[in-house]
């Protein structure tokens, strides 16, 4: 394999500025690889990079679905703050807050609410053929309305040991919330490279009147992806407010519909649907991820961690885009022409 | 089946098949429902509510709306286009925060503004030429202008800057009386005259029908010889300028700058255009619609402050509601058709 083909890969600029992101973390910050077992657990830079972007990676995994469909689901944080804000008001309802039985309950409930989310999603889209970006930006809008009828437009704070688990407990060393990020990754990886199932959602992106035409049935699987990204952003939602230990209807996954995008996007999959890939998004939300922990390591002031996320977001988007592959190209003809004129003079 | 069927040449037949032709089409349906719906609303509210049909209610919903309505000039050339622009809310608040710094640091208004229309035209510019000659989808492109812009924010100050500049304050509370109790502020005029100038080059102008054609489509506007890539890099630019300009009369508006103001105004921004009738796939739509858009926005507001009994959040509950009503209404009308 020569330089050319591993520089063709889709996934080359995205690992390369993962790379330099970790290679600069680590100057900055010499032991910044080193990871300690304490009380049995696990605790590194490492270990932090993965736990807090295992929110938007298990948002970004359904997003690449709904992307490959040639969709947008941008009503994720909305979604967050309604499962977060369901599963609040249910613990606080009850008795028990500190049972394990009622904590499954409000998982429970606030999963099944975000089942329904999903299929009104896909009903816009799927049925009535709605634009995605704007079937979706009606639950975005009204999903953080509703997300404050539902906590009456306070913050609930919870204290439920179980329910803390989920975002900042361990299970075999590991954050509780890493392994459900993985569960759900490998689940979607399995799931649609295993089974027909990614190669018809590639289909309906592409061309959805040939892959009709072909016999997919386009509207069960808009519907499922949408019915599965809604899951995703609910069960998301629910680390986040674990985290916290509180429901905040307006903060609770803020951005987080545009983070879990850009993951997608830095992961090569392109917005015009069709060919998506699982890997690019894993890399594309540890790339964010890390790039939120640079600015804490490397000392750049916080509030201009935006600025370093948009000069980083751009700069993937330039160095993937085909236009840039051309000059990069005719460059490297122009000097390789040169150099064997040299030869021949 | 007997004679005295209506035969389709009466008047009363072909009165309502023109009355059907105009709802079903997808140019002048939407704008036509917007309308009658803005009227509806009125009607509940002056039912319901006392002192509704006061006419500054509706000079109060232009005062309160005029940066919304410079903001969903831009967006509607850029939707016009087949685009979008998620950056105009950043842009905004960048520009509320550049005027409240600068006013401080001693500079004169009659520089900052000019130097705020500038800047967030060159904002617009790079964006426009990232998306057209990168070919970075517009979504993207101006997400990461969103960023920027919002970092900026960050960077110039995290608190609040009040502004004390005696231009800004006259501009902010100069009344301009039109009639006895009724009065409009200098926003108002802007935003009007900005308005004018837009239906004026979308329509009767070159680029206005470039626009157009771009948003029909850009392969034959290529093939026919217009000058797409400029014309698809200027409406982002037109949209920064009138981002920019938005958070100049925002300014005036609130006499402040601060980061985290008009989070989300880019989504009302393109609901106003949505429900204003303008198709987000490109090609149809009219400026005046989105003023109506603006419009019906500014009125559930004021209906929920009349009521009182509704929280603030019911606002976007309904948001949402009329955007899926209308969205629903121009699959129904548009589908009728072919």
């Amino acid at each position: 394999m020569n330089l050319n083909t591993v520089m063709a890969h889709r996934l080359f600029w995205p690992v390369v500025m993962l790379l330099v992101l970790l290679i600069i973390n680590l100057l900055a910050f010499p032991g910044f690889f080193s990871i300690q077992v304490r009380d049995g657990h696990l605790f590194g830079s490492l270990i932090d990079i993965l736990r807090n972007g295992s929110p938007t990676l298990m948002i970004a995994v359904g997003m690449t679905l709904v992307i490959a469909t040639r969709g947008i689901d941008l009503s994720v944080g909305a979604i967050c703050a309604i499962s977060g804000a369901v599963a609040c008001s249910i613990i606080l309802g009850s008795s028990d807050p500190g049972s394990p039985a009622t904590v499954a309950v409000a998982v429970g409930v606030s999963l099944l609410i975000s089942l329904v989310l999903g299929v009104w999603n896909g009903f816009l889209v799927a049925v009535l053929g709605i634009q995605p970006i704007i079937a979706t930006l009606i639950l975005m809008t009204a999903g953080r309305g509703v997300a404050m009828l539902i906590t009456e437009g306070q913050i609930l704070t919870v204290n439920s040991p179980p329910f803390k688990a989920i975002g900042s407990g361990f299970f075999l060393g590991l954050p509780i919330s890493v392994l459900i990020a993985a569960v759900i990754f490998v689940f979607a990886l399995v799931l649609t490279r295993r089974t027909a199932l990614g190669l018809m959602i590639e289909a309906v992106g592409i061309n959805p009147e040939a892959s009709r035409l072909a016999g997919v049935r386009a509207r069960g699987l808009l519907i499922t992806v949408y019915v599965f990204t809604a899951v995703c952003a609910a069960i998301a939602g629910l680390v986040l407010t674990s985290n916290q230990t509180a429901a905040d209807a307006n903060n609770t996954g803020l951005f987080i519909e545009l983070d879990a995008i850009l993951a997608v996007v830095i992961g090569g999959t392109s917005l015009a649907g069709g060919r998506y890939s699982l890997l690019g998004t894993l890399i594309g939300a540890l790339v964010i991820q890390t790039l939120v922990t640079t600015v804490y390591t490397v000392g750049i002031p916080p509030i201009a961690t935006m600025v370093f996320k948009a000069a980083v977001v751009t700069a993937v988007c330039l160095l993937q885009s085909p236009r840039t592959t051309e000059l990069i190209e005719s460059a490297r003809r122009r000097q390789a022409h040169r150099r064997a004129k040299a030869v021949t003079a | 089946m007997t004679a005295t069927v209506v035969t389709p040449s009466s008047p009363i037949a072909t009165a309502a098949g023109r009355a059907r032709d105009w709802l079903t089409n997808p140019k002048y349906g939407p704008v036509i429902v917007t309308a009658v719906l803005l009227v509806g609303m009125f009607v509940v509210g002056a039912s319901r509510y006392r002192g509704f049909t006061n006419p500054q209610v509706i000079a109060n919903l232009f005062i309160d709306n005029a940066y919304l309505i410079v903001l969903a000039v831009g967006m509607t050339f850029v939707i016009l286009t087949g685009g979008i622009d998620l950056s105009v809310g950043a842009v905004l608040a960048m520009s509320t925060m550049i005027a409240a710094s600068l006013l401080q640091a001693g500079w004169p208004p009659a520089i900052i503004i000019p130097l705020i229309l500038v800047a967030t035209s060159l904002l617009g510019l790079a964006v426009g030429l990232m998306i057209h000659y990168f070919q970075i989808q517009p979504f993207i492109a101006t997400l990461a202008a969103m960023f920027l812009a919002r970092g900026l924010c960050y960077v110039i100050s995290k608190t609040t800057i009040s502004i004390t500049d005696p231009v800004f304050i006259a501009l902010a509370q100069t009344r301009i009386p039109l009639a006895p109790r009724l009065s409009i502020t200098p926003s108002v005029i802007l935003a009007i005259g900005l308005v004018i100038v837009a239906v004026v080059v979308l329509h009767y102008s070159r680029l206005g029908r470039t626009v157009y054609a771009i948003g029909g489509s850009e392969a034959s506007g290529v093939l026919m010889g217009l000058p797409v890539a400029r014309t698809k890099v200027l409406v982002y630019v037109i949209s920064g300028f009138c981002s920019g300009l938005a958070g100049v009369l925002y300014s005036f508006y609130t006499l402040s700058g601060y980061a985290l103001t008009a989070i989300g105004t880019e989504l009302d921004a393109i609901a106003a255009v949505v429900i204003g009738g303008t198709l987000l796939a490109g090609g149809y739509g009219f400026v005046l619609g989105s003023v109506l858009g603006v419009l019906v926005l500014g009125t559930i507001q004021t209906l929920i402050t009349f009521d009182g009994n509704l929280t603030s959040w019911w606002t976007r509950i309904f948001i949402g509601a009329l955007l899926l009503v209308f969205i629903v209404l121009q699959k129904v009308l548009t589908a009728r058709r072919t």
